[in-house]
Protein backbone atom coordinates (compact mmCIF):
# COMPACT_ATOMS: atom_id res chain seq x y z
CA UNK A 1 0.00 0.00 0.00
CA UNK A 2 1.03 3.42 -0.68
CA UNK A 3 1.50 5.60 1.97
CA UNK A 4 0.97 9.56 2.21
CA UNK A 5 4.18 11.03 2.03
CA UNK A 6 4.86 13.09 5.39
CA UNK A 7 5.04 17.00 5.19
CA UNK A 8 8.29 18.44 4.41
CA UNK A 9 9.87 15.49 3.12
CA UNK A 10 12.67 16.15 0.72
CA UNK A 11 10.57 16.08 -2.57
CA UNK A 12 8.38 19.15 -3.21
CA UNK A 13 5.62 18.54 -5.65
CA UNK A 14 6.44 21.09 -8.74
CA UNK A 15 3.79 23.70 -8.91
CA UNK A 16 1.71 23.51 -12.19
CA UNK A 17 2.40 26.10 -14.50
CA UNK A 18 -0.40 28.51 -14.87
CA UNK A 19 0.94 29.87 -18.35
CA UNK A 20 -1.31 28.16 -20.43
CA UNK A 21 -4.63 29.38 -19.14
CA UNK A 22 -4.83 32.35 -20.95
CA UNK A 23 -4.77 29.67 -23.85
CA UNK A 24 -7.28 27.24 -22.78
CA UNK A 25 -9.48 30.15 -21.47
CA UNK A 26 -9.04 31.82 -25.45
CA UNK A 27 -10.09 28.24 -26.55
CA UNK A 28 -13.35 28.32 -24.50
CA UNK A 29 -14.13 31.62 -25.87
CA UNK A 30 -14.29 30.82 -29.04
CA UNK A 31 -16.48 28.04 -28.99
CA UNK A 32 -19.02 30.21 -27.05
CA UNK A 33 -18.09 33.04 -29.49
CA UNK A 34 -18.94 30.17 -32.53
CA UNK A 35 -21.98 28.53 -30.72
CA UNK A 36 -23.46 32.11 -29.85
CA UNK A 37 -26.81 32.98 -31.30
CA UNK A 38 -28.05 36.43 -30.13
CA UNK A 39 -31.59 36.34 -29.48
CA UNK A 40 -33.00 38.91 -32.18
CA UNK A 41 -36.49 39.72 -30.37
CA UNK A 42 -37.29 39.95 -26.64
CA UNK A 43 -39.80 37.75 -25.82
CA UNK A 44 -43.11 39.22 -24.86
CA UNK A 45 -45.05 35.68 -24.37
CA UNK A 46 -44.25 32.63 -23.14
CA UNK A 47 -43.44 29.84 -25.31
CA UNK A 48 -43.08 26.32 -23.82
CA UNK A 49 -42.42 24.36 -27.21
CA UNK A 50 -44.05 20.57 -27.04
CA UNK A 51 -41.72 17.99 -27.14
CA UNK A 52 -41.89 15.29 -30.27
CA UNK A 53 -39.47 12.62 -31.04
CA UNK A 54 -39.72 12.97 -35.18
CA UNK A 55 -37.89 16.75 -35.15
CA UNK A 56 -36.03 17.80 -38.25
CA UNK A 57 -33.61 20.68 -37.43
CA UNK A 58 -34.33 23.55 -39.40
CA UNK A 59 -31.55 24.42 -42.37
CA UNK A 60 -30.51 27.95 -42.71
CA UNK A 61 -31.59 30.02 -40.35
CA UNK A 62 -31.21 33.23 -42.43
CA UNK A 63 -33.92 31.84 -44.28
CA UNK A 64 -36.31 31.55 -41.47
CA UNK A 65 -39.00 33.98 -40.32
CA UNK A 66 -40.54 33.64 -36.46
CA UNK A 67 -44.21 33.89 -35.10
CA UNK A 68 -44.36 33.71 -31.66
CA UNK A 69 -47.56 32.62 -30.04
CA UNK A 70 -48.64 32.21 -26.16
CA UNK A 71 -49.85 33.68 -23.33
CA UNK A 72 -48.09 36.95 -22.64
CA UNK A 73 -45.64 37.34 -20.07
CA UNK A 74 -46.68 40.20 -18.24
CA UNK A 75 -49.92 38.77 -17.40
CA UNK A 76 -50.92 41.03 -14.98
CA UNK A 77 -50.63 43.82 -17.80
CA UNK A 78 -52.36 41.64 -20.93
CA UNK A 79 -54.11 39.25 -19.13
CA UNK A 80 -53.88 35.50 -19.86
CA UNK A 81 -55.05 35.24 -23.52
CA UNK A 82 -52.84 33.81 -26.04
CA UNK A 83 -51.02 36.29 -28.16
CA UNK A 84 -49.26 36.56 -31.44
CA UNK A 85 -45.76 38.56 -31.00
CA UNK A 86 -44.42 39.15 -34.73
CA UNK A 87 -41.39 41.32 -34.14
CA UNK A 88 -41.15 43.26 -31.07
CA UNK A 89 -45.01 43.56 -30.41
CA UNK A 90 -48.42 42.11 -30.51
CA UNK A 91 -49.92 41.61 -33.40
CA UNK A 92 -53.72 40.28 -34.45
CA UNK A 93 -54.00 37.49 -37.20
CA UNK A 94 -54.82 40.59 -40.03
CA UNK A 95 -50.95 41.85 -39.45
CA UNK A 96 -49.36 38.19 -40.64
CA UNK A 97 -49.57 39.21 -44.00
CA UNK A 98 -48.03 42.32 -44.00
CA UNK A 99 -45.01 40.83 -41.97
CA UNK A 100 -44.66 37.88 -44.09
CA UNK A 101 -44.60 40.60 -47.14
CA UNK A 102 -42.06 42.46 -45.03
CA UNK A 103 -39.79 39.45 -44.53
CA UNK A 104 -39.33 38.48 -47.95
CA UNK A 105 -38.31 42.03 -49.16
CA UNK A 106 -35.67 41.67 -46.93
CA UNK A 107 -34.22 38.40 -49.00
CA UNK A 108 -32.72 37.90 -51.94
CA UNK A 109 -35.07 36.93 -54.54
CA UNK A 110 -33.66 33.99 -55.51
CA UNK A 111 -34.34 32.66 -51.85
CA UNK A 112 -37.78 34.30 -51.21
CA UNK A 113 -39.19 30.86 -52.43
CA UNK A 114 -36.98 28.76 -49.50
CA UNK A 115 -38.39 31.09 -46.97
CA UNK A 116 -39.69 28.89 -44.08
CA UNK A 117 -41.93 30.17 -41.37
CA UNK A 118 -41.48 28.53 -37.96
CA UNK A 119 -44.50 28.59 -35.66
CA UNK A 120 -43.07 28.93 -31.80
CA UNK A 121 -45.99 28.04 -30.01
CA UNK A 122 -46.71 27.01 -26.34
CA UNK A 123 -48.32 24.11 -25.84
CA UNK A 124 -51.24 25.37 -24.33
CA UNK A 125 -52.22 27.46 -26.70
CA UNK A 126 -55.88 26.22 -28.14
CA UNK A 127 -55.52 25.57 -32.30
CA UNK A 128 -57.79 27.76 -32.86
CA UNK A 129 -55.28 30.69 -33.33
CA UNK A 130 -53.03 28.26 -34.52
CA UNK A 131 -55.37 27.56 -37.41
CA UNK A 132 -56.36 31.18 -38.15
CA UNK A 133 -52.53 32.22 -38.29
CA UNK A 134 -51.70 28.77 -40.66
CA UNK A 135 -54.85 30.06 -43.02
CA UNK A 136 -53.37 33.55 -43.09
CA UNK A 137 -49.58 31.87 -44.15
CA UNK A 138 -51.82 29.78 -46.93
CA UNK A 139 -53.50 33.23 -48.26
CA UNK A 140 -50.08 34.95 -48.43
CA UNK A 141 -48.23 31.84 -49.80
CA UNK A 142 -46.15 31.24 -47.54
CA UNK A 143 -47.12 27.58 -47.59
CA UNK A 144 -43.68 25.72 -45.70
CA UNK A 145 -43.65 25.91 -42.16
CA UNK A 146 -42.21 24.46 -39.16
CA UNK A 147 -43.86 23.36 -35.69
CA UNK A 148 -41.22 24.46 -33.52
CA UNK A 149 -40.73 21.44 -30.98
CA UNK A 150 -37.98 20.35 -28.66
CA UNK A 151 -36.58 16.69 -28.85
CA UNK A 152 -38.27 14.05 -27.01
CA UNK A 153 -35.54 11.60 -25.12
CA UNK A 154 -36.85 8.48 -25.05
CA UNK A 155 -35.51 5.95 -22.95
CA UNK A 156 -34.61 3.17 -24.79
CA UNK A 157 -36.90 -0.27 -23.63
CA UNK B 1 18.45 51.61 -31.71
CA UNK B 2 19.65 51.89 -28.06
CA UNK B 3 16.93 51.95 -26.09
CA UNK B 4 14.45 48.69 -25.55
CA UNK B 5 10.48 49.20 -26.05
CA UNK B 6 9.35 48.06 -22.56
CA UNK B 7 7.25 45.07 -22.88
CA UNK B 8 3.89 45.14 -22.24
CA UNK B 9 2.65 43.08 -19.80
CA UNK B 10 0.56 40.32 -20.70
CA UNK B 11 -0.27 39.32 -17.49
CA UNK B 12 -3.66 40.73 -17.24
CA UNK B 13 -4.55 38.63 -20.30
CA UNK B 14 -5.84 35.93 -18.58
CA UNK B 15 -8.58 38.10 -16.49
CA UNK B 16 -9.53 40.09 -20.13
CA UNK B 17 -10.25 36.68 -21.71
CA UNK B 18 -11.92 35.64 -18.88
CA UNK B 19 -14.39 38.79 -19.03
CA UNK B 20 -15.06 37.60 -22.90
CA UNK B 21 -15.69 33.96 -21.74
CA UNK B 22 -18.04 35.16 -19.10
CA UNK B 23 -20.02 37.54 -21.52
CA UNK B 24 -20.50 35.01 -23.93
CA UNK B 25 -21.57 32.64 -21.65
CA UNK B 26 -24.32 34.88 -20.60
CA UNK B 27 -25.69 35.64 -23.64
CA UNK B 28 -25.34 32.25 -25.33
CA UNK B 29 -28.70 30.58 -25.91
CA UNK B 30 -28.03 27.46 -26.90
CA UNK B 31 -31.54 26.50 -28.51
CA UNK B 32 -31.11 24.84 -31.94
CA UNK B 33 -34.39 25.17 -33.38
CA UNK B 34 -35.70 21.80 -34.96
CA UNK B 35 -39.29 21.34 -35.26
CA UNK B 36 -41.72 19.46 -37.53
CA UNK B 37 -42.10 20.45 -41.01
CA UNK B 38 -44.81 20.42 -43.27
CA UNK B 39 -46.49 22.18 -46.18
CA UNK B 40 -49.72 24.06 -46.22
CA UNK B 41 -51.83 23.65 -49.42
CA UNK B 42 -52.84 26.59 -51.28
CA UNK B 43 -55.85 28.38 -50.73
CA UNK B 44 -59.42 26.24 -51.40
CA UNK B 45 -60.76 27.44 -55.45
CA UNK B 46 -64.25 28.01 -54.18
CA UNK B 47 -65.20 26.93 -57.56
CA UNK B 48 -63.42 23.65 -57.93
CA UNK B 49 -65.28 20.05 -56.97
CA UNK B 50 -63.85 18.43 -53.63
CA UNK B 51 -61.60 15.43 -54.86
CA UNK B 52 -63.40 12.39 -56.02
CA UNK B 53 -61.42 9.85 -53.07
CA UNK B 54 -62.66 6.46 -52.11
CA UNK B 55 -63.96 5.60 -48.58
CA UNK B 56 -60.96 2.88 -48.47
CA UNK B 57 -58.28 5.61 -49.28
CA UNK B 58 -58.81 7.87 -46.45
CA UNK B 59 -57.48 7.72 -43.10
CA UNK B 60 -59.95 9.91 -41.05
CA UNK B 61 -58.44 11.32 -37.63
CA UNK B 62 -60.05 13.49 -35.97
CA UNK B 63 -58.91 15.26 -32.73
CA UNK B 64 -61.44 16.80 -30.24
CA UNK B 65 -61.48 20.14 -27.66
CA UNK B 66 -60.84 17.61 -24.81
CA UNK B 67 -58.22 16.13 -26.43
CA UNK B 68 -59.80 12.99 -27.37
CA UNK B 69 -59.00 10.66 -30.68
CA UNK B 70 -61.67 9.23 -33.19
CA UNK B 71 -59.52 7.25 -35.74
CA UNK B 72 -61.49 5.89 -38.19
CA UNK B 73 -65.00 6.24 -36.73
CA UNK B 74 -63.97 4.89 -33.76
CA UNK B 75 -62.22 6.29 -30.44
CA UNK B 76 -58.52 5.84 -31.22
CA UNK B 77 -55.64 5.97 -28.88
CA UNK B 78 -52.85 7.93 -29.18
CA UNK B 79 -50.06 5.05 -27.92
CA UNK B 80 -51.80 2.75 -31.12
CA UNK B 81 -52.16 5.57 -33.99
CA UNK B 82 -48.82 4.90 -35.32
CA UNK B 83 -49.33 1.51 -35.68
CA UNK B 84 -52.65 2.07 -37.00
CA UNK B 85 -51.63 4.80 -39.19
CA UNK B 86 -48.55 2.15 -40.72
CA UNK B 87 -50.92 -0.81 -41.38
CA UNK B 88 -52.95 1.61 -43.25
CA UNK B 89 -50.12 3.23 -45.18
CA UNK B 90 -48.52 0.10 -46.03
CA UNK B 91 -51.42 -2.54 -46.38
CA UNK B 92 -49.44 -5.57 -45.94
CA UNK B 93 -51.78 -7.56 -46.85
CA UNK B 94 -53.77 -6.13 -49.68
CA UNK B 95 -57.04 -5.92 -47.46
CA UNK B 96 -59.78 -4.54 -49.79
CA UNK B 97 -60.51 -2.21 -46.85
CA UNK B 98 -57.48 -0.64 -46.97
CA UNK B 99 -55.95 2.07 -49.68
CA UNK B 100 -55.32 1.00 -53.11
CA UNK B 101 -51.73 0.62 -54.51
CA UNK B 102 -50.77 1.94 -57.86
CA UNK B 103 -47.32 0.21 -58.98
CA UNK B 104 -45.02 2.64 -60.98
CA UNK B 105 -41.55 2.61 -62.10
CA UNK B 106 -39.51 4.73 -59.35
CA UNK B 107 -35.98 5.14 -60.83
CA UNK B 108 -33.22 3.53 -57.91
CA UNK B 109 -35.88 1.03 -56.26
CA UNK B 110 -37.51 -0.44 -59.54
CA UNK B 111 -41.24 -1.10 -59.77
CA UNK B 112 -42.85 -0.32 -56.22
CA UNK B 113 -46.17 -0.47 -55.27
CA UNK B 114 -47.62 3.20 -53.90
CA UNK B 115 -50.12 3.51 -51.91
CA UNK B 116 -53.10 5.82 -52.12
CA UNK B 117 -53.79 6.29 -49.06
CA UNK B 118 -54.15 10.06 -47.65
CA UNK B 119 -54.43 10.72 -43.93
CA UNK B 120 -57.22 13.18 -43.01
CA UNK B 121 -56.58 15.03 -40.11
CA UNK B 122 -58.75 17.40 -38.37
CA UNK B 123 -58.93 19.21 -34.95
CA UNK B 124 -60.99 21.47 -33.23
CA UNK B 125 -60.25 25.07 -32.36
CA UNK B 126 -60.32 24.22 -28.61
CA UNK B 127 -57.65 21.17 -29.06
CA UNK B 128 -54.88 21.74 -27.09
CA UNK B 129 -51.81 22.56 -29.59
CA UNK B 130 -49.62 19.91 -27.51
CA UNK B 131 -52.19 16.52 -28.43
CA UNK B 132 -52.27 18.37 -32.21
CA UNK B 133 -48.31 17.91 -32.10
CA UNK B 134 -48.53 14.26 -30.53
CA UNK B 135 -51.09 13.82 -33.10
CA UNK B 136 -48.73 15.28 -36.43
CA UNK B 137 -45.69 13.30 -34.39
CA UNK B 138 -47.09 9.81 -34.49
CA UNK B 139 -48.13 10.48 -38.05
CA UNK B 140 -44.65 11.62 -38.80
CA UNK B 141 -43.18 9.21 -36.99
CA UNK B 142 -45.34 5.92 -39.09
CA UNK B 143 -44.09 7.42 -42.53
CA UNK B 144 -40.43 7.86 -41.39
CA UNK B 145 -40.77 4.24 -39.86
CA UNK B 146 -42.16 3.48 -42.98
CA UNK B 147 -39.52 5.05 -44.60
CA UNK B 148 -36.75 3.42 -42.69
CA UNK B 149 -38.00 0.11 -43.86
CA UNK B 150 -37.98 0.78 -47.09
CA UNK B 151 -34.79 2.10 -47.34
CA UNK B 152 -33.13 -0.46 -45.49
CA UNK B 153 -34.45 -2.91 -47.58
CA UNK B 154 -33.00 -1.30 -50.76
CA UNK B 155 -30.11 0.81 -49.77
CA UNK B 156 -29.12 -0.85 -46.54
CA UNK B 157 -29.19 2.01 -44.05
CA UNK B 158 -31.72 3.83 -42.74
CA UNK B 159 -33.52 6.75 -44.37
CA UNK B 160 -32.09 9.42 -42.32
CA UNK B 161 -28.71 8.14 -42.98
CA UNK B 162 -28.85 8.11 -46.91
CA UNK B 163 -26.54 10.72 -48.57
CA UNK B 164 -26.94 10.84 -51.96
CA UNK B 165 -30.02 13.30 -53.57
CA UNK B 166 -31.15 10.19 -55.55
CA UNK B 167 -32.07 7.76 -53.36
CA UNK B 168 -33.18 10.30 -50.75
CA UNK B 169 -35.86 11.21 -53.59
CA UNK B 170 -36.61 7.34 -54.57
CA UNK B 171 -37.61 7.08 -51.14
CA UNK B 172 -39.80 10.03 -50.85
CA UNK B 173 -41.59 9.27 -54.05
CA UNK B 174 -42.00 6.01 -52.96
CA UNK B 175 -44.07 6.87 -49.57
CA UNK B 176 -44.88 10.19 -49.28
CA UNK B 177 -46.12 12.25 -47.22
CA UNK B 178 -49.77 12.86 -47.82
CA UNK B 179 -51.29 14.31 -44.71
CA UNK B 180 -54.31 16.44 -45.64
CA UNK B 181 -55.51 18.93 -43.10
CA UNK B 182 -59.09 19.53 -43.55
CA UNK B 183 -59.98 23.18 -43.77
CA UNK B 184 -60.90 24.45 -40.71
CA UNK B 185 -64.57 24.47 -38.95
CA UNK B 186 -65.81 24.48 -35.72
CA UNK B 187 -66.91 21.00 -34.47
CA UNK B 188 -66.88 21.08 -30.88
CA UNK B 189 -67.83 24.89 -29.97
CA UNK B 190 -64.40 25.34 -28.11
CA UNK B 191 -63.15 29.13 -28.47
Amino acid sequence: MARFRKEGSSKELPSISTGSMPDIIFMILFFFMVTTTMREVTLKVRVTPPEATEVQKLEKKSLVSFIYIGPPTQSKLYGTESRIQLNDSYRTVNDIAEFVYAEREQRNEADRQLLTTSLKVDKEVRMGVVTDVKQELRQVGAFKINYSTRKKVVAEN
Amino acid sequence: MRRKTPEINAGSMADISFLLLIFFLVTTTMDTDSGISRRLPPPPDPTAAPPDVKERNVFNVLVNKNDRLMVDGRVGDIRTLKLETKEFLSNPNNDPNLPEKREEIIPGIGPFQISKGIISLKNDRGTSYDMYIQVQNELTAAVNELRDELSKQKFGKKFSELTDNKSIEAIQKAIPVSISEAEPEDIGGGK
